[in-house]
């Protein structure tokens, strides 16, 4: 049998459709099953109180402290590391050797499974270092495995910047510096952004890594220094050892709620910064 | 239209000896001579990679940007060597300002895209940004179309007007000398006659150098015109420099004759 093109237009029209359908329906499965499991368990005294009897009763205040401290350890040093690795490969080499081993370096750390991450992070941070199972051993730990997500996102953004505007940039005598920072890194922003929210989601949903090196007790952090148990481990525990499905659903649902909360408002950001133009 | 002048009675604003440029191996630029007039418009014509861009860049040193760029002779603007020990890429490009082919505006509103330049020279009090704005966008006459919405983004201006717009950045850092490198081959020709009539009236203040593939132009808009080609050697030399009008009606190289009366090119 042979297909007309109009025929075989429409059958591969047909079925890119059903792809895309089936992965946005999958997508709104899994979330809207989450989410209506979940969101009855949330209540205001699930909300500030931490948890209690390995996390059968009481709630999980103490583990959303723990994912936003890790989080936030790991980002605050991820980011003028990444950026400015990115920075230096993609405005001041010209491939040389040192680039191509820095971006060798990357890319086999971007291979790694998190685990592996983990027993690093425990045998360099919390054993040799005497930092202890600590919210700082697990920021550190996820910092190097985002490492290469917000180098690679952010090289490309700042490559995907038109190139003539570096070239108006310097007839204007602008300097290298001024150029990058007053013209690339402007427009760049939305992409490394995107980079670096990209990696604030794995690094809340890690559990792997983070068991491994920031523990799994769920006291209220006192300090970096304290073991603190963050979100996605908490229903880990809870649905691995049959400990309660429904605060693993309850807590799983406000990851998700977190994680859409932190890209509206990181979007409105940087529309802001746009619309504001500098 | 401005009466055309047969030999600019005007001081020389940039001067090239014996310039030659090479990209690496390749031997781009070939003995290069000739002197640029200050407050006057000379265009550089020639047939597609016979050198033209990269001639006009040597005087702001953009070519610089590409590592192999290799360049001899002596390059003077006013009595300063272009390419001497001690010269200064960024305070030759401060006087040296650039227009490119397409207008490449920055995702900016318009008022940003005219103050970037001052402000990367230090200027921050706002009522002295405010008035390079105003006085760089009334010098290409944008001023009237656009003053009621100064923050709306300069890439929902048209083509046209973006063009202008990339010429009033250009000129907000108050520079000596205008290059443009085929700066209306993208626009409509209504926009382009607004861009020569803008030559025209910049021409009192700057020397401009215009790199045109549009032989009409050269003859409309330039006071000067060089002739640059490809020689026998693969290298881009100067076939014929001097006032336009000379070169239109008596050119003195057979080359000349030929590409301008559209023979080849």
């Amino acid at each position: 049998m042979k297909l007309t093109p109009a025929q075989s237009e429409r059958i591969a029209k047909t079925m890119i459709w059903a792809a895309a359908l089936l992965v946005i329906g999958l997508l709104l499965f899994i979330m809207v099953y989450i989410l209506v499991k979940g969101l009855p368990v949330l209540s205001l005294q699930f909300l500030t109180d931490i948890p209690r009897s390995m996390g059968r009763a009481g709630g999980i205040a103490s583990t959303i402290v723990g994912t936003f401290m890790v989080t936030a350890l790991a980002i605050a040093i991820v980011i003028p590391f990444g950026i400015g690795t990115a920075f230096y490969l993609a405005e001041y080499t010209k491939g040389n050797i040192v680039t191509r081993i820095i971006r060798f370096s990357a890319e086999s750390l971007a291979g790694i499974p998190s685990i592996v991450y983990g027993l690093f992070g425990f045998i360099f941070f919390v054993i040799y270092l005497g930092l202890g199972w600590s919210i700082i051993s697990g920021g550190l730990t996820l910092a190097f495995m985002i490492l290469p997500t917000v180098i690679r996102t952010s090289e490309e953004a700042i490559l995907a910047v038109p190139h003539i505007y570096r070239e108006v940039s310097f007839s204007l005598s602008a300097t290298k510096w001024q150029t990058i920072s007053k013209v690339v890194f402007p427009s760049a922003l939305l992409g490394i952004v995107n980079g670096v929210l990209l990696s604030v989601g794995r690094c809340v949903a890690e559990t792997a890594a983070v068991i491994l090196t920031a523990g799994s007790s769920y006291g209220m952090p006192t300090s970096v220094f304290s073991p603190t148990r963050t979100m996605a481990v908490h229903f880990y525990l809870l649905a691995s050892e049959g400990i309660s499905m429904e605060n693993a659903y309850g807590t799983a649902a406000l990851l998700i709620v977190l994680i859409l909360l932190i890209n509206v408002v990181a979007n409105a950001f940087v529309n802001r910064f746009i619309a504001k133009g500098r | 239209m401005a009466e055309k002048k047969l030999v600019p009675n005007q001081s020389i604003k940039l001067r090239t000896r014996s310039l030659n440029l090479y990209y690496g191996a390749f031997h781009a630029l070939g003995d290069i001579t000739m002197d640029i007039y200050d407050r006057s418009i000379t265009a550089i014509i020639g047939p597609s990679g016979c050198g033209k861009s990269t001639l006009l860049r040597v005087f702001n040193r953009m070519n610089d940007l590409i590592p192999s760029v290799r360049v001899e002779g002596e390059v003077l603007l006013d009595d300063l060597s272009v390419y001497g020990k001690n010269a200064d890429v960024v305070s030759l490009r401060k006087k040296v300002g650039m227009v490119f082919q397409r207008p490449n505006v920055f995702p900016k509103n318009i008022y940003d895209n005219i103050a970037i330049g001052p402000k990367k020279h230090g200027i921050k009090r706002l009522s002295q940004l405010d008035e390079i704005v105003e006085r760089s966008l009334a010098q290409v006459a944008l001023w009237d179309e656009v003053k009621d919405d100064l923050k709306k983004p300069g890439l929902e201006l048209t083509p046209g007007q973006q063009q202008r717009l990339c010429i009033a950045r250009a000129i907000a850092v108050e520079p000596e000398v205008i290059l443009m490198d085929e700066s209306c081959s993208a626009l409509d020709p209504e926009s382009t006659m607004k861009i020569e009539e803008l030559m025209f009236s910049l021409m009192e203040r700057y020397a401009i150098i215009i790199v045109t593939h549009n032989m009409e132009q050269a003859l409309r808009v330039s006071d000067m015109a060089a002739f640059l080609m490809i020689g026998q050697d693969r290298i881009g030399q100067l076939v014929e420099y001097g006032p336009t009008i000379g070169m239109f009606s008596t050119p003195k190289d057979k080359r000349t004759e030929d590409y301008i009366t559209g023979r080849f090119g």
